[in-house]
């Protein structure tokens, strides 16, 4: 589950209405996507490729518990989401969702450098760059939910076992 | 049994819902649910087809309680559809549905469903609001709801416990929000992974309307949630609710010896009055620290500002007063049981009286969805929870945070002031 993309950069307490806009909350998530992170980037959602990776600061995430923050951002081809800290909620969400969520406290990107993350070994390499840095390994419980494409495919997996014994 | 290890109040409810005798701070575990609450942004209209297509039902529809509180009432064919999707689903499951009643956390305690000890979850982001009466709520998004749904369980990291001690009483003038907009401007947003533990005599003297806003905005700490012991006040609110508890309460205490991560104490009578400029509830400083600061639009509204006390305070400040010019006041109650007593008390009176436009009980502006949205360049000063950039409506409209006290000046000033230059003089 490596993904591999170009860094977009924003800055601590990034948060769910700047992801997901509650005035566009009632529209399709086509519509909602194309405005997230638009107060703080208005380029990002249109300039956003798939696998690309998102860069936060500080309690990325916080506020809100609605999902469409990490949905937007997943819908834009976001392949993970690198942050000092992740706000509870939004670190749930992501990883309930398959996407990948690391704690990384020292990484050192630019806007559109070349990451790579390897969140099994714990390992992020700027490839512009040339360094590495180590990210915080999603606990082993979480890592069977975020590998296996999150929650959804996890309670089909479950549900389908007890249904055979 | 073994030995009992001191521990606190938010631990022993974890140990209990976890089938333990004892839980430690970090450690992953799964928790059975004594209730589940959702409402109609992230409830049926997200979990339906999810369940669906899981091809099972929920768990146990005694414990699950449905509330609409974001789209009402419809302003749109959207709203309308959500709605009446909700209703539906809601009755073929069999689960308690709140309908256009009033804003979800403050529904769930009217009614008498949180109890102390209990450990339940809630599809929103304030629903730490559950700890004002001694139980373990926390909030979620849509897909962990539906596992919860389907499983009745949910993982956790068991957080550690952070203790607020608030010795003495709070003045005259401040509140419960003054109490939490000032840990966010000292504490910041980042405490991820704690409890927030309120206590102290100011505490015990707090409504529990006022318990759950210290809770509720555990929520702005970052916090995994809050939590105020159970006592007699709280016992009280469930008879009154029709819900008597019938467990032992001396169970639902923090051990004299527990281990905090942070202890945090404070003289309640040296607490000012806190406002918390845009676009962070953590931007926040003393009232009178802001300059002069002219105030478009005063709202008092959400489940953390306009619950009757919330109403009743901001009446003590506008009895006989008019809301300046070129100011509006908008108010939306936290429930329409509320609204009803509000009217039935004269409070309500006093407001409309003084000019204030009275709005639908629900969540309205504060989550962006209702009236009494801003234009670019406005500037609003709310009794809301949040103040994020273009949370209530444009991106470039400016969002102060402050108690009902504090908006109820603001509206009478035309700017932001320190409230108790309004109750210290007769109108």
């Amino acid at each position: 589950m490596n993904v591999r993309g170009k860094a977009f950069v924003f800055g601590d307490r990034i948060d769910t209405d700047v992801l997901a806009p509650g005035p566009y909350m009632r529209e399709p998530m086509s519509v909602l996507a194309s405005h997230c992170l638009e107060a703080v980037d208005p380029a990002f959602a249109s300039e956003v490729q798939r696998g690309d990776i998102v860069v936060g600061g500080e309690s990325f995430g916080i506020g809100s518990s609605r999902e469409q923050a990490v949905q937007a951002l997943a819908e834009l081809g976001v392949g993970a989401i690198i942050a000092k800290s992740f706000a509870r909620i939004f670190y749930r969400n992501a990883l309930n969702l398959g996407v990948p969520a690391l704690v990384c406290a020292d990484l050192e990107a630019s806007r559109g450098e070349e990451l790579e993350v390897r969140p099994v070994e714990g390992r992020i390499i700027n490839h512009s760059t040339g360094r590495e840095f180590s990210c915080e390994k999603i606990p082993t419980e979480l890592m069977e939910i975020v590998a296996g494409g999150g929650l959804m495919p996890w309670l089909e997996r479950k549900l389908a076992a007890e249904r055979r014994t | 049994m073994s030995a009992t290890v001191s521990a606190t109040l938010a631990e022993k409810i974890l140990a209990r819902a976890c089938g333990r005798e004892a839980v430690r701070a970090g450690e992953i575990l799964t928790a059975k649910l004594d209730l589940l609450m959702m409402h109609d942004s992230g409830g049926p209209r997200r979990v339906a087809s999810r369940l669906e297509k899981l091809g099972t039902t929920v768990w146990d529809p005694n414990k699950v309680v449905v509330v609409s509180d974001h789209f009402v009432p419809a302003v749109d064919m959207e709203s309308a559809d959500i709605l009446a999707l909700t209703r539906k689903w809601a009755q073929a499951q069999g689960v308690t549905h709140y309908d256009m009643l009033g804003i979800c956390h403050v529904v769930l305690q009217e009614h008498g469903h949180v109890q102390p000890g209990m450990f339940c979850v809630g599809g929103d982001s304030h629903s730490p609001s559950g700890g004002a009466f001694g139980a373990f709520m926390v909030g979620m998004g849509a897909t962990d709801i539906t596992g919860a749904l389907v499983t009745g369980e949910v993982w956790l990291r068991v957080p550690q416990t952070t203790r607020v001690q608030l010795d003495g009483m709070l003045a005259a003038g401040v509140s419960a929000k003054d109490v939490m907009l000032m840990l966010c401007g000292q504490y910041g947003m980042g405490n991820e992974g704690q409890v927030f533990e309120y206590g102290g005599s100011a505490v015990q003297a707090m409504p529990m309307h006022e318990r759950l806003t210290l809770c509720n905005m555990a929520a702005e700490l970052g916090a995994e949630t809050g939590i105020v012991e159970p006592d007699a006040t709280t016992l009280a609110a469930l008879e009154q609710a029709g819900k008597p508890f019938h467990g032992d309460l001396a169970q639902w205490r923090s051990d004299a010896n527990a281990n905090y991560l942070h202890h945090y104490r404070y003289d309640a009578a040296q607490i000012a009055p806190h406002v918390a400029a845009p676009h962070s509830p953590a931007n926040s400083r003393p009232v009178d620290e802001h300059g002069k600061v002219h105030i478009d639009q005063a709202y008092i509204g959400a489940c953390t500002g306009a619950k009757l006390t919330d109403l009743r305070m901001a009446a003590e400040v506008l009895k006989g007063r008019k809301v300046a010019k070129g100011t509006r006041l908008l108010i939306a109650p936290a429930s329409v049981a509320m609204t009803a007593q509000a009217a039935a008390e004269g409070t309500l009176a006093t407001l409309t009286a003084a000019g204030a436009i009275l709005l639908p009980s629900g969540c309205g502006a504060c989550a962006g969805m209702g009236a009494g949205m801003l234009s670019s360049g406005e500037v609003c000063m709310s009794t809301t929870a949040r103040n994020f950039k273009g949370r209530m409506g444009s991106a470039e409209a400016q969002v102060y945070l402050g108690s009902p006290y504090s908006v109820a000046a603001a509206a009478v000033k035309g700017e932001i002031c320190d409230p108790r230059e309004l109750l210290g003089e007769s109108a």
